[in-house]
């Protein structure tokens, strides 16, 4: 066992500071049915308060929001004098431009140097102040910011919690280079966990967001790993003969699930984070992988061919009472649960074609999230309104992040590779 | 003294005959280099036995491979390749006589070890294409020990569907990819 416990400090592994290259681009297509019409006012001040990129706050918020699929910005004319959080608002105005929302703020230099940005979100229809925030920040800390006002924006007109703080870790394979990427919710600020030139799959994010669980092929067949995003070593979670993969994070963050071949076929097993105490749970003659937690940590959810093909199972997380979850279709697999815990996302072939669905698991209803043919690896956002998926669209690996009603779509493209393996990160509070 | 070197000499001499001679005599070459079924008995008495195990000698060194049989063309021994239909890991009867020669290849050179690589084609997940890929290598491995090899010989891994020979989304190129291979030390 105490090979396992090794701390590796791998040549392989990277950390770049802040890469200041292309990183991945979005583009979205479709709406939600009713967007919230909101009007971001350019804040006072905020030009002295540029992100690398150039933007402004306001703008950076104004995306956000759109982004998800259930906001339309306004155009905001020039505003002289402009107006700040303290502002008298004329409701009226504000509504004659159909805004339903609007948020009004400034920004203001301290004297030890860093920056004060304050706003306030204000309801037009009621003609009502909502709430607002003042956040002290550093010049490098302009979109972390911005993501925070358009979180608190989003939460307070959509009742839901943002995920515009949040980050997704993904791969991309540019030749014959794999590289584990870690960036913001928006593609920007992308930051590489790991180098190889051997294929690297399966990220997970720990529930805490500090670590990420994956498999990497550096020493010739798959091998778990856990890597602490801030620190470049990588530790050997399951290096059993045969074959380690599938890593998934108990809500609790103590125990990993993965899928290990130590004793033949592929079987789900539990084991520590620091590789310590792995202890079989499935005990079948076929294959079982790919295993899931539902969100209060009861359940495990996976995928097994012991029907005669692949379908998704789920038993406890004791590894007892497994039972069938699907039944339409030869080929169902790669179950994600929602993180409300009422449905599941999986990969399905239909009609040759495979694509992400989407199980109510109160209803039974299936819902297709996608119409493209080799989708892989959904994902949760962590407020369950988009799913991130991997897709291959004109021959190349990109990523999609659908809305849970299928609706809105965005696509997340890298110049000059393959983008796959996405797995959102959690909230961070 | 004088005779060892001599006997040295002619050993060495004779090892180049023999890497020069393309595919006359393609598997007794290195069969009759093995210790146990060497015909000239006393004559190797004073040459370390770790050299003349043949197989050993030749893994990664294509260059000086053609009297190997596991490169000869000319031999089912160069034949590594098991392939399946979709989401199947039943070995088709076309492969038996391959597997066959390896497991006597295996048995008849106890020293040597294989890796056996399971590989999926790009379709459907890339978790449950490792599973596939390690079911297909573990059904080689099987059929080997079944035919005596013993198991320490044999490790059996999964590369899923992340090694793809052909790159392409054709259905030549996933057929091409949803196969086992079978290597040697030095070839992976």
């Amino acid at each position: 066992m105490s090979p396992m416990r090794n701390l590796l400090a791998a040549i392989l592994v990277l950390f770049a500071a802040c890469s200041a290259h292309a990183q991945l681009s979005i583009e979205i297509t479709g709406a939600g049915a009713q967007r919230i019409p909101i009007a971001i006012a350019p804040l006072a001040g905020e030009a002295a308060l540029l992100d690398a990129s150039g933007a402004t706050l306001s703008a950076i918020v104004r995306a956000d929001l759109e982004r998800s699929g259930l906001f339309r910005g306004l155009e905001v004319p020039r505003l002289v004098p402009q107006p700040t959080e303290s502002s008298s608002v004329n409701y009226a105005e504000w509504r004659s431009r159909l805004a339903d929302a609007l948020v009004l703020g400034s920004v203001a230099r301290r004297p030890d140097g860093r920056f004060e940005v304050r706003f306030r979100l204000f309801d037009v229809l009621k003609q009502t102040t909502i709430g607002g925030v003042a956040y002290t920040l550093s010049r490098d800390q302009v979109r972390a910011t911005a993501h925070r006002i358009a979180d608190y924006v989003y939460e307070k007109l959509t009742g839901e919690k943002g995920v515009f703080s949040t980050r997704i870790a993904y791969v991309v394979k540019r030749g014959e280079r794999f590289e584990l990427q870690v960036a913001d919710a928006d593609g920007a600020n992308e930051q590489a966990m790991l180098v190889s030139n051997e294929p690297i799959i399966s990220p997970a994010w720990s529930p805490d967001g500090r670590r990420i669980a994956y498999v990497s092929f550096q020493n010739k067949k798959p091998i778990v790993y856990v890597q602490d995003i801030e620190v470049p070593k990588q530790l050997i979670v399951a290096n059993f003969k045969g074959s380690n993969s599938a890593p998934a994070w108990s809500p609790d963050g103590s125990s990993l699930a993965v899928a290990l071949t130590r004793d033949g076929n592929s079987q789900i097993y539990l084991i520590n984070p620091d590789g310590s105490n792995p202890r079989r749970l499935t005990r079948t003659a076929g294959i079982d992988t790919e295993p899931a937690f539902s969100p209060d940590g009861r359940w495990i959810y996976f995928t097994s061919d012991r029907g005669g093909s692949p379908q998704i199972y789920r038993m406890s997380a004791t590894g007892a009472d497994a039972q069938r979850i699907t039944f339409e279709g030869g080929y169902n697999v790669s179950p994600r649960v929602s993180p409300d815990g009422n449905s599941l996302a999986y990969v399905t072939r239909n009609s040759g074609k495979f694509q992400v669905a989407l199980l109510d698991l109160g209803t039974r209803q299936v819902q297709m999230l996608s119409d493209s043919d080799l989708d892989e690896s959904p994902s949760f956002a962590p407020n369950g309104r988009q799913i991130l998926l991997a897709t291959i669209v004109g021959g190349r690996g990109v990523l999609t992040a659908v809305s849970a009603d299928g609706r809105v779509k965005q696509r997340l493209t890298v110049s000059a590779g393959d983008v796959r393996e996405p797995a959102w990160g959690p909230l961070i509070p | 003294m004088r005779a060892l070197w001599t006997l040295i000499i002619a050993l060495a001499l004779a090892a180049c005959a023999t890497t020069e001679t393309p595919q006359t005599q393609p598997p007794a070459g290195v069969e009759d280099r093995a210790p146990g079924t060497a015909p000239s008995g006393p004559g190797t008495q004073g040459v370390p036995p770790k050299p003349v195990t043949g197989v050993d000698l030749t893994g990664g060194r294509p260059a000086t491979s053609q009297a190997d049989p596991l490169r000869d063309p000319a031999s089912i021994l160069s034949q590594r390749s098991v392939y399946y239909d979709f989401d199947r890991y039943d070995i088709k009867d076309d492969y038996k006589p391959m597997i066959e020669a390896h497991a006597r290849h295996l048995r008849e050179n106890g020293g040597i070890k294989m890796l056996i690589q399971g590989n999926t084609d790009e379709r459907g997940s890339r978790e449950y294409n490792i599973a596939l890929g390690q079911r297909r290598a573990e059904g080689v491995k099987r059929m080997l020990m079944l035919l005596g090899t013993r198991e320490e010989q044999l490790e059996a891994v999964s590369l899923g569907e992340e090694k793809p020979k052909e790159v392409g989304h054709t259905e030549e190129a996933w057929a091409r990819n949803r196969r086992s291979d079978m290597l040697y030390p030095g070839e992976y």
